[in-house]
């Protein structure tokens, strides 16, 4: 029937791993009809619940915690944790130290995780045919358009002063954003120079193209504090920051 | 044919789960949000399909099934005018105890409002610092994903 424009559908999903909710958004013909869709999230949320088998502090079974218990050497490391290890090298030296997984209460990758494991699991989203996605895994994210056509999603920056109140939006395709802030959590960011809990901003939103390096430099920001826009430009032309100060 | 398509019937539910959610341990979804797809979707020729919300046209008063939560049943009713969410209430708050008060006080006004909000401003998710499980029932991204579940 000709004049009957159907509108793109829609259909999210929502689990709670690794301690946060994390929704998938699909857009296109088939999210409600194609059965590969259902299978493909299902796959999506596993591969998270298997990163955090791997990773979580909070678990003391967790390859992590055996970690730091002393109890496991590196040639016994799953080839996750190995490359986990290796980004969180890189991550410390790209932000001057200012993401450190080495804690003085010993090594935790969580920062870093978070956002490896989150671009992982969108990447099989991104491989469905006619779809565009958007995975959000406690207020980060990563997009996928998979037409030139599709709309950009467009992405509310929350206020940290009122988190009910939308600061800005973000109109993005093909890539990620990444919040770092005390708004949730309280204040758990340390900066890892001082020991200090980093009060000079609210909150650091990076957009970029991979998650990954959007969520290290907004937690390295945050951390980092004061001009936070020149700070990462200097470092990261591909990505940029927004710093929302008290 | 519009006349046809603006008749399908939508539900749109929006329910609304309080409960506490302390670990990283635990796998299974503790917030679901709305019970039944919005579909099919209203045809409107041209109009944005990214909105987060209904698509346009559509309007009416839609109830979300009430949730069992360990604070007693919550449900949400929304009122949707040219598929745009123009209020959002809360049909049964639990106050069954000084404890929930305090929960429902805090959560429900922020609902109502953020539901207003993310439909006026056309957004599809929001980014925000790393949401607790139990902030999320509270969440502007909590009545997104009920929209489209």
């Amino acid at each position: 029937m000709t004049g009957f424009e159907v509108t793109a559908e829609r259909r999210s999903w929502v689990r709670q791993i690794m301690g946060m909710p994390i929704s998938v958004h699909l857009r296109g013909a088939g999210v409600r009809s194609d059965p590969v869709v259902p299978q493909v999230v299902a796959e999506v949320f596993e591969q998270l619940r298997a990163v955090d088998r791997l990773f979580s502090t909070y678990r003391s079974d967790s390859q992590v915690s055996r970690i730091r218990r002393g109890e496991l050497t590196p040639d016994h490391w799953h080839p996750w944790v190995h490359e986990v290890v290796g980004l969180c090298e890189q991550a410390r030296r790209r932000t001057d130290g200012y993401f450190d997984a080495w804690l003085p209460t010993g090594f935790d990758p969580s920062g870093l995780v978070k956002g490896w494991a989150v671009e992982r699991a969108a990447a099989l989203l991104a491989e469905l045919n006619g779809c565009d996605s958007c995975l959000n895994a406690g207020g980060d994210i990563v997009t996928s358009v998979c037409s030139p056509n599709s709309p950009a999603w467009r992405v509310g920056i929350e206020d940290p002063r009122d988190r009910t109140r939308i600061l800005a939006v973000q109109e993005i395709r093909t890539g990620a954003v990444a919040t770092s802030g005390s708004a949730a959590r309280g204040a758990h960011i340390i900066d890892p120079h001082t020991g200090d809990r980093p009060d000079e901003l609210l909150a650091v939103t990076v957009t970029g193209p991979t998650l990954l390096w959007a969520d290290i430099y907004a937690t390295a920001g945050f951390a980092h504090g004061g001009d936070v826009v020149s700070w990462l430009r200097a470092r990261a032309p591909d990505y940029r920051a927004l710093g929302v100060g008290p | 044919m519009r006349r046809i398509a603006s008749t399908v019937a939508a539900t749109v539910s929006i329910v609304v789960l309080l409960f506490s959610y302390h670990t990283s341990t635990n796998q299974d979804p503790v917030a679901v949000v709305g019970d039944q797809p919005l579909a099919p979707q209203p045809a409107t020729p041209g109009a944005p399909s990214t909105s987060g919300a209904p698509s346009s046209g559509t309007n009416g008063t839609f109830t979300g099934a009430a949730a069992d939560t360990r604070y007693g049943p919550v449900q949400v009713q929304i009122i949707v005018s040219g598929g745009r969410i123009t209020s959002a209430r809360t049909l049964q708050v639990p106050q069954q105890s000084s404890k929930d008060r305090r929960i429902n006080s805090a959560a429900v006004p922020i609902l109502n409002n953020e539901t207003v909000q993310a439909q006026s401003a056309r957004i599809d998710t929001v980014s925000g610092a790393t949401y607790t499980s139990e902030g999320y029932a509270q969440s502007l991204q909590s009545a997104i994903d009920g929209v489209h579940q």
